[in-house]
């Protein structure tokens, strides 16, 4: 029978199941839903054939792993070879206790660091700026200048580590201090590996760490590509993220969508300062959220893939394969976490990592039980690392590269997140490029459409999340919630005040002249002159402030 | 008169203004007495209309502040209630950074409340609280759609019709006559592709209709021209003082306050004793 | 026509995360009430001189990078000195139970957690205004 006919005989086979079998239980026994939905709003069938996925090419849908469109994994032994990187984000307080952690969880067993910032760093102001009061050290380690860095990374070699920097608005400056650091300990930038963040387009979208307006930020993005493809061959220069877009509340499609967008616009400006795709392409990595809707996040993973490899391809003419690939980083998804009964958080975390897993994920971090309420505690964090170690050594879903494959389920499903995603970015298109469809506040008015309609399904019960509006217990007991030292801030102050004594200031001030004048020209790479401010131990503040002076400051479009 | 204090009102106590601006949005017949009881002065209404996104209070927010250096500043930001619900969503305080930490200037969002797409019904009186209230310049910042640009003609002594390219509503605007109620026309957002030739086709049009009015390009976020617009606004004030036209505007602004509150009280009323009042005008007005 | 409950939302501090405070603003909207959201990275002046100046009914903080002990103090402190200080004043975040009743104690009216539905904080804030 060719496929044609195939397709007509299922078709009536499907029909009279429905006649014959579906509908008389149906009558009975009534769905729990009149309709099931993915979150993208996607509807779910009782059952899946090949009816649902007519049509379907092997080797163009699909392809063989590690080769073009990537649909079932960036390399051909995947986790055979290596398993994913088991990264978990940390940091908090001051740079000695982070130092502490990371040294402790690389006797774990973990393989590479995760550093996470405090606010005032991340957004370019010394821990004694009246912004910071209250802040330093909150959400992540402060850092105020080259010497916090050192501090940070005492005893840790870097030519030996890879390490991941949460970073975005500051990335070039704390890039500029690791390169510093680096140096001390001898260690040539070539020999440098890790990650910044360095996405600002998400920040004007979903995270808010953001210092100056979008084109300025572009040209300090493409100011460090094209640093590191000279200097940090083996350094991603950025991490394209949709799992903040996705706890801001969108759902799968809209999280694949406005990612794949932003790698557009990147990859645009990067072209635009005269780069090559080929080569930079290599260098971009994402990061994506793995969240509670098993197969439409492995459906996603795929898709995003697939859609990648093909823009890379089509819209850019890229031909190094090496740089059609979308590598990403995966978190479990944060705002899944509750408060009450903080230990049902374990099981959820274990589904979503193994979602990553079986999506193809290239590194993962876990989140802890009780980050609902706080920083994780050792206990906790260890529970996390361990799930990502059961799932690897236990459960054999390691062995085989995308075991999903084939499931009609998952193909339609990953048809399904291509398609819908693909209609974003003709809109974004038409609206003239992400960075216009962001100052118009069109993203963010999707996304919180999205979170509004999730908000309202839990407050009506159509969406259960146990132990919050269904199966709920009496008061929970008082959870151990890590605290920051309250003096924490006033060390780091005095700290500060002491460095700014201590240090050559003519240097400083000479150097922030030199910076203030290439931001202005825009003539010259901003990397050098940054990185001569941070070895004469200008502080983040000081920096930042030079460009603000220059670039001004963006203020978030309103959505109504 | 309700909890307000006389004496604070006349001593600009900011406090005092903005219970004063809450009561008059509510109460229609005690806002009458408020505003009543303080002396009236002398000052000028600048409303700013265009569609959603060409940047209105980005304008606002510059303008004021540079007029904020001389002068106290009132701005009022009106935004759409919600038909369904009655409620409403003010965000332009947003993207007023500058003026929100500037004690010169005083800001306060305003709902349109029922009026579909326009002007908040106590619009008038608030304006006129803010003009006694010592502010020598009130900006009046809508929304731009329906019925409100012709509100802000009846409102304001200076109307500015902002518009930005990639919009496509200049033709809307053109068809609906609404091109004709702008005093200064503003091209914001001039760094993006096609404001050259919006801004030549605004002028074409009012060279057409034998309007002699001004065309500004603009950049609200780095603040490109806007001295100028804060330039060619002063000239316009200085017009119509001189040309005594901003006696009629005046004289406009107090009728429509007068009728808009009619109106209001109007609404209120049910069917039979609108048939009623409507019989007793007849009488008066001698059938017409 | 009738009374409008008015609520300011702010997001004092450098607390980027808006999710929370954008929807509680839309559901208090879908309410009847009028929300004038402040967005992001206000100083507690700025939240109590918008609070002011809009003569708001109630004021909704959103805090959830852990700075709510240093900066609820001081929103309270400037509108005490703006002569709003009777105002009530709700806080909305990451707040752990120890937290909560040191805030409460200050002056804040309530403490919503993570889970809080929208219905229970539009209940609170309409009977606080009654």
């Amino acid at each position: 029978m060719g496929e044609k006919e195939l397709m007509e005989s299922l078709k009536s086979s499907e029909a009279r199941w429905k006649e014959r079998v579906l509908n008389p239980v149906l009558k009975r026994f009534p769905e729990r839903k009149k309709r099931f939905e993915a979150s993208s709003g996607t509807e779910i069938k009782q059952v899946y054939t090949p009816l649902d996925i007519s049509g379907f090419d092997y080797i163009n849908q699909l392809g063989f792993p590690g080769e073009y469109p990537f649909t079932r994994g960036v390399q051909p032994t995947m986790y055979r070879g290596r398993f994913w990187t088991m990264r978990q984000y940390a940091g908090f307080g001051t740079a000695e206790e982070s130092n502490k952690r990371y040294r402790y969880l690389l006797s774990q067993g973990q393989t590479g660091l995760s550093i996470a910032f405090d606010l005032p760093t991340q957004i370019g102001y010394d821990s004694d700026d009246p912004m910071a009061e209250g802040e330093v050290g909150k959400v992540g380690v402060a850092i105020d200048s080259l010497k916090d860095m050192e501090i940070l990374f005492d005893e840790i070699p870097l030519d030996k580590v890879s390490t991941s920097m949460t970073i975005n608005s500051t990335a070039a400056i704390l890039l500029a201090m690791y390169i510093a650091v680096a140096e001390k300990q001898g260690v040539p930038p070539e020999k440098l590996k890790g990650t910044i963040q360095n996405d600002i387009l998400k920040e004007y979208i979903a995270r808010g760490t953001y210092i100056f307006p979008p084109d300025p930020s572009m040209r300090i993005i493409t100011n460090i590509f094209e640093y590191c493809s000279k200097n940090l061959p083996e350094f991603n220069t950025i991490s394209i993220s949709g799992y903040h877009i996705r706890e801001a509340g969108a759902n799968a499609v809209q999280e694949v969508a406005f990612t794949l967008a932003d790698g557009i616009a990147y990859v645009e400006a990067a072209i635009k300062a005269g780069l090559d795709p080929n080569v930079f392409g290599k260098r971009l990595s994402f990061f994506f959220n793995a969240h509670s809707n098993f197969f439409e996040e492995i459906a996603k993973f795929r898709a995003a893939r697939r859609l990648w490899a093909k823009i890379m391809k089509e819209r850019f003419g890229v031909t190094d394969s090496k740089a059609l690939k979308l590598r990403f980083h995966t978190q479990t998804g944060g705002s899944t976490l509750t408060a009450q009964q903080p230990m049902n958080n374990i099981i959820r975390v274990a589904f979503q990592a193994l979602a990553a897993v079986l999506g193809g994920t290239q590194s993962l971090h876990t989140n802890s039980f009780d980050e609902a309420l706080g920083l994780p505690t050792e206990e906790s964090v260890t529970i996390a690392l361990r799930t990502q170690q059961i799932i690897a050594h236990e459960t054999g879903v390691a062995d085989v590269v995308d075991a999903l494959g084939g499931s009609y389920f998952v193909e339609y499903l990953t048809n399904e997140v291509e398609k819908d995603a693909t209609e974003y970015l003709k809109k974004i298109d038409e609206l003239g490029g992400m960075v216009r469809a962001i100052e118009d506040g069109y993203i963010q008015k999707e996304i919180l459409n999205s979170a509004y309609k999730a908000q309202l399904e839990i407050e009506k019960g159509e969406q259960v999340i146990v132990g919050v509006n269904k199966f709920t217990s009496k008061e929970d007991k008082p959870m151990k919630i890590l605290k920051i030292d309250p003096e924490l801030e006033e060390k780091q102050k005095s700290r500060l005040k002491k460095l700014k004594k201590d240090r050559n200031n003519e240097k400083v001030h000479k150097s922030l002249e030199q910076l203030k004048k290439v931001a202005l020209d825009n003539k010259e790479n901003l990397m050098p002159y940054i990185i001569e401010a941070v070895k004469a131990y200008a502080t983040i503040g000081e920096i930042s402030n030079v460009l603000r002076e220059v670039f001004g400051e963006y203020t978030e479009a309103v959505i109504l | 008169m309700t909890e307000l204090s006389l004496e604070k009102l006349k001593a600009e106590d900011v406090k005092e203004i903005s219970k004063a601006l809450t009561i008059i949005e509510n109460d229609p017949i005690e806002a009458k007495k408020i505003v009543g009881a303080l002396d009236e002065k002398d000052y000028c209404v600048i409303g700013l209309t265009g569609s959603p996104g060409s940047g209105k209070s980005t304008l606002t927010d510059r303008l004021a502040s540079l007029f904020s250096l001389k002068e106290k500043i009132g701005i009022i930001a009106v935004d759409p209630s919600s038909p369904f619900t009655g409620g409403a969503f003010l965000g332009d305080r947003i993207r007023m950074k500058r003026t929100s930490r500037n004690d010169n200037v005083y800001i306060r969002s305003m709902a349109s409340r029922g009026k579909l797409g326009g002007l908040s019904p106590s619009i008038y009186d608030a304006v006129e609280l803010l003009g006694r209230c010592g502010f020598k310049k009130v900006f009046v910042e809508t929304v731009g759609a329906g019925q409100s640009e012709t509100d802000i003609a009846n409102l304001a002594d200076i109307v500015l019709l902002v518009l930005a390219p990639g919009l496509g509503d200049e033709i809307q605007m053109l068809k609906a006559g609404i091109m004709e109620i702008g005093d200064i026309y503003v091209v914001n957002k001039m760094d993006i592709e096609g404001a050259s030739r919006l801004k030549s086709r605004i002028e074409a049009v009012l060279d057409f209709s034998n309007h002699r009015k001004d065309v500004i390009l603009t950049d609200g976020i780095k603040g490109t021209n806007l001295e100028e617009l804060a330039r060619l606004i002063e000239k316009e004030l200085q017009f119509l003082k001189e040309s005594g036209k901003i006696d009629e505007k005046r004289k406009k602004r107090k009728r429509f306050n007068k009728l808009n509150t009619v109106f209001q009280e109007l609404k209120e009323l049910p069917d039979e004793a609108i048939d009623r009042l409507v019989e007793e005008l007849k009488k008066l007005t001698g059938g017409r | 026509m009738g009374k409008k409950i008015k609520v300011l939302i702010a997001k004092p501090g450098l607390d980027g995360h808006d999710r929370g405070a954008k929807v509680v603003a839309m559901a208090l909207r879908d309410a009847g009430m009028e929300v004038i959201y402040t967005g992001l990275r206000q100083s507690p002046e700025d939240i109590a001189k918008a609070a002011l100046q809009e003569d708001v009914d109630v004021i909704g903080l959103s805090i959830l990078s852990g700075a709510h002990m240093k900066l609820c103090p001081r929103v309270l402190e400037f509108m005490k000195q703006y002569g709003i200080g009777e105002k009530p004043v709700f806080v909305g975040g990451i707040i752990p139970e120890d937290d909560a009743l040191e805030l409460k104690k200050m002056g804040i009216f309530e403490v919503f957690g993570p889970g809080t539905s929208l219905e229970k904080i539009i209940d609170s804030m309409r009977k606080i205004v009654k």
